[in-house]
């Protein structure tokens, strides 16, 4: 064990005014956010996912709250890879400005991940002795390094492995009782079996001695009685949501970073009485479902971005024939294979305008993987509604993210198909007051009809009369249009002259520089759409309203949203964007620093 | 909420609707038509129970002119979507019906997934070695020196694809081939097929007398094959290979799927059940 330069300390509570060395810290300094930030970092073959899972359910079980992200090399499986943790007293969706504990367990490949881990001054860097010394990339942060022989230490204990002795010293050092810290670890590890349990209880407890001696504990105080709480993550939360609004058959084909979804999907449907099927391809997947639907199945497909392009003609014959699909689309760095493991919310603009024809559909985006829960749920309920398409977008930061969350709360909608009941005049598309028209679906007798991709008549009858052609495209916006969606489309949150608008992932950086922002001085409201399309236009006016300073802020190279809303004319003249590009994630102190400098 | 009964011994027009088809006159996809409503009324079958799904093309026009449940998708899909309804209701008779150019060409990837995938479909192809609808362009089944189109002035060039061998090599239970010129023999074809538990292929030779007169002359090249049915793939094989692609009947059979194939479901679960996986477990 060998400490350089300074005794260990953990960073203090942060609190407003507290000054920090460089020009950004003064500005974004301002907030009174208990949290801490931790990374571990490794190359294939570490273990640094396996740490940062009992990390999270530690802490879990301590009664805090706590968001795991995770990046990886462009290789997708066997590289080198980092988890990125944030506890906090209070629920977390996004990612801090710095992180205060760096935790590498070797350096390999670091320099493709040194952009991802920003690190302050007083950053602690705790690393392997046995694997090398801190790079340059991390030069800003070497005051404060703790240096522990990992390795031989896990040599001691057979099959032992030296991400397990990092864990206990994090542990340690992160004020997380032994106790809970093994528990976790033992039921994390229980599938691998008791040889590897014992051997990683050993690790543990060794790395837990090895910490330097008086370390700070940890700055959260975690509840007496903690109050229910949940882990997950936002593939899951999405699947979740799904099989609770009531998708009972899905098909998909695999790709990053969807497929953790699907493969959560598919024992679990079955058990549900449903099914998974895997398809050839994304163009068989859309149809798959869309016949499935058909069957009366509510149905779902997951992808990503090239999968979505290649659903587009699909989507827009579930438009035409009316037949309610699902496609959740977890976004990654775009175009083309673009940065398949890494985030972005770039699928914006393919999602509202990807369909040919005039196609209107329901775009939806989850803001946090609790929400993905609600989202996914009444993306499914509002498309039994309405009998339309409900595309719902989240991206690789929330889908493969962990986080311990209070439980997810449920959509109001019942979300049930209106079904046919006039068995001897049936019209498959008549018209009636709210534009949605009673499905039969096969066997009911009586009822049979022809779905069709072809403009049709009320009967469902082809036709290319102008008449049918302009009856059917209103029937099919207005049943959009005239819904009410009640409070539903978006989060809003404080009150103030400065407005933040909004979607998605991005929502929670966004909210907590909104929180920033008011604690020091500058009354900001945050508005993040969970209904991007189509938008309550009267509502989002009134939630915008008497603003001053408007900053819509979205990850895209871009800034799809901000031009999807200013096709609506619904910004005022000056609101200003800041649209940027992954795979970084969008971090709170970027968006105060961008409204600081506006102000 | 009942319906009424279903009527005793419905007749084919009964399976019909009164829409009418847009083929041209003489076109054989009005014998296949036909040979469909006689084999669904042979068969007995509820017309709610009945679902035809079809992509695009002048063949794929078919299931709005019957009176069962239908579903006219998009070019090259039928069979991925039928896969999906068939899926999700196995109870339902489905049929798929298309055309060479929808089923060869842009569906071709699907036609070798779905003969892999083995669901209980029957598939019917009316190949006309044409695309009608867009004013004939050469498929993947016109032979490679027609010179008819003029977007192939010289022809494709292209070996002839050979659906059924095709068929056979992906995995297909049932492959078939009809003419439309025997409605007679077609419909018995179709209720083979039909009651055929697993995915079975009818290749329809049906002629587009508007742009491939000459295959008026199918009426004296069609042949029935001359062996019986094989379930031998070895078989079938060399006598979808060797022969001349124009004969007639059931071309191979294998042993229906067995019916365990999928293995035992497991536990039934609730979605609370499923949620509750998710709480964090109380330390105190």
């Amino acid at each position: 064990m060998k400490i350089e330069k300074q005794p260990v300390t953990l960073p203090p509570e942060r609190s407003a005014g507290r000054r920090r060395e460089s020009p950004v810290d003064r500005k974004t300094d301002l907030t009174a956010t208990r949290s801490l930030s931790v990374s571990i970092i490794g190359s294939g073959g570490t273990g640094v996912v396996t740490c940062g899972k009992i990390l999270l359910e530690s802490i879990a079980r301590m009664g805090l709250y706590a968001l795991l992200a995770r990046s990886s090399g462009p290789q997708i499986r066997g590289g080198e890879s980092a988890i990125m943790l944030r506890l906090a007293e209070q629920p977390v969706e996004n990612l801090d400005d710095r992180f205060d504990l760096l935790l590498a367990l070797d350096w390999l490949h670091v320099d493709r991940f040194a952009d991802e881990l920003p690190v302050g001054a007083d950053t602690i860097i705790l690393h392997d002795s046995d694997r090398g010394d801190i790079p340059p990339c991390f030069d800003g942060a070497t005051q404060r390094r703790i240096a522990t022989p990992l390795t031989r230490l896990a040599e001691a204990t057979e099959n032992g492995r030296a991400n397990m002795v990092g864990l206990g010293l994090l542990g340690q050092l992160l004020g997380i009782p032994l106790e809970t810290l093994c528990t976790a670890a033992c039921d994390l590890l229980k599938p691998k079996g008791e040889t590897i349990v014992g051997a990683g209880l050993r690790c543990i407890e060794q790395g837990y001695a090895a910490a330097p001696p008086a370390p700070r504990p940890l700055p959260l105080s975690a509840p007496v009685v903690p109050p229910k709480r949940w882990n997950i993550s936002g593939n899951e939360a999405c699947g979740l949501g799904a099989l609770q609004g009531g998708i009972r058959f899905v098909a998909a084909y695999p790709i990053t970073p969807a497929s953790e979804l699907l493969e959560w999907l598919a024992p679990n449907l079955e058990r549900l009485g449903g099914e998974l099927v895997q398809a050839e391809d994304e163009l068989a997947s859309v149809n798959m479902i869309i016949g499935a639907s058909f069957g009366g199945i509510p149905a779902l497909t997951a992808t990503s971005g090239p999968g979505l392009s290649l659903m587009m003609e699909g989507l827009g014959l579930a438009v035409a024939s009316e037949t309610p699909i699902v496609v959740s689309n977890v976004m990654r760095g775009g175009p083309s294979t673009g940065i398949p493991t890494k985030s972005e919310q770039s699928d914006l603009n393919l999602a509202l305008y990807g369909l040919h024809g005039d196609a209107p559909h329901l775009v939806l985006a989850a803001l946090s993987i609790r929400d993905s829960v609600f989202t996914t749920e009444w993306a499914v309920k509002l498309a039994e509604t309405l009998q339309t398409v409900a595309i719902v977008l989240t991206d690789q930061f929330l889908g493969q993210a962990r986080a311990v969350i209070d439980p997810p709360r449920a959509p109001g909608l019942k979300g049930s198909r209106k079904r046919a009941v006039d068995r001897t005049h049936y019209q498959r598309y008549t018209l009636t007051d709210d534009a949605v028209s009673p499905m039969a679906i096969p066997g009911d007798a009586g009822c049979m009809f022809t779905a069709d991709g072809l403009e049709h008549d009320q009967r469902g009858t082809p036709s290319a009369t102008a008449a049918d052609h302009q009856q059917q495209l209103d029937k099919r916006r207005d049943k959009l249009t005239g819904f009410d969606y009640g409070d539903d489309w978006a989060e809003i949150g404080g009150a103030g002259a400065i407005c933040l608008i909004t979607w998605g992932s991005a929502s929670g950086a966004v909210r907590e520089a909104a929180e920033r922002l008011t604690r020091s001085g500058h009354p900001t409201r945050s508005v993040a759409l969970r209904l991007l399309s189509p938008i309550p236009e009267a509502a989002f006016r009134a939630a915008i309203a008497d603003a001053s300073h408007l900053l819509v802020v979205e990850q895209n190279h871009g800034g799809q949203f901000y031009d999807h809303l200013n096709a609506r004319k619904l910004l005022p003249p000056g609101a200003g964007s800041l649209a940027r590009p992954g795979p970084l994630p969008l971090r709170p102190g970027e968006i105060v620093n961008r409204v600081m400098q506006g102000a | 909420m009942h319906g009424p009964p279903p009527l005793p011994s419905l007749k084919p027009k009964d399976y019909k609707s009164d829409v009418k088809p847009v083929w041209c006159a003489g076109c054989g996809h009005f014998a296949v038509l036909s040979a469909i409503t006689k084999a669904l009324a042979q068969l007995a079958l509820p017309r709610e129970q009945v679902a035809v799904v079809s992509g695009i093309g002048c063949s794929s026009r078919l299931p709005a002119y019957t009176h069962v449940y239908g579903f006219h998708g998009i070019h090259g899909r039928a069979l991925p979507l039928a896969s999906g309804l068939k899926a999700a209701r196995p109870e339902l008779t489905v049929l798929v019906a298309g055309g060479d150019g929808d089923g060869f060409s842009i569906g071709g990837n699907h036609f070798i997934h779905a003969c892999r995938r083995n669901l209980d479909l029957t598939y019917i192809v009316m190949d006309n070695q044409v695309y009608g609808m867009t004013k004939g362009q050469a498929s993947p089944t016109t032979p490679p020196d027609w010179t008819g189109s003029r977007l192939t002035p010289h022809g494709t060039g292209l070996p002839g694809f050979n659906p059924a061998a095709i068929a056979l090599a992906a995995g297909a239970g049932f492959i078939a081939r009809g003419f439309s010129g025997d409605p007679g023999g077609l419909t018995e074809l179709l209720i083979q097929g039909i009651e055929y538990p697993g995915f079975a292929f009818i290749h329809v030779l049906s002629p587009c007398i508007t742009y491939h007169p000459e295959q008026r002359a199918w009426k004296q090249t069609v042949h029935e094959q001359s062996g019986a049915t094989t379930a031998d793939p070895l078989l079938a094989a060399q006598h979808l290979q060797q022969g001349d692609q124009l004969a007639t009947g059931v071309l191979f059979r294998a042993p229906p799927p067995a019916g365990s194939a999928t293995p035992a479901r497991r536990q039934p679960i609730t979605t609370d059940q499923l949620a509750a996986r998710f709480v964090v477990p109380d330390q105190n």
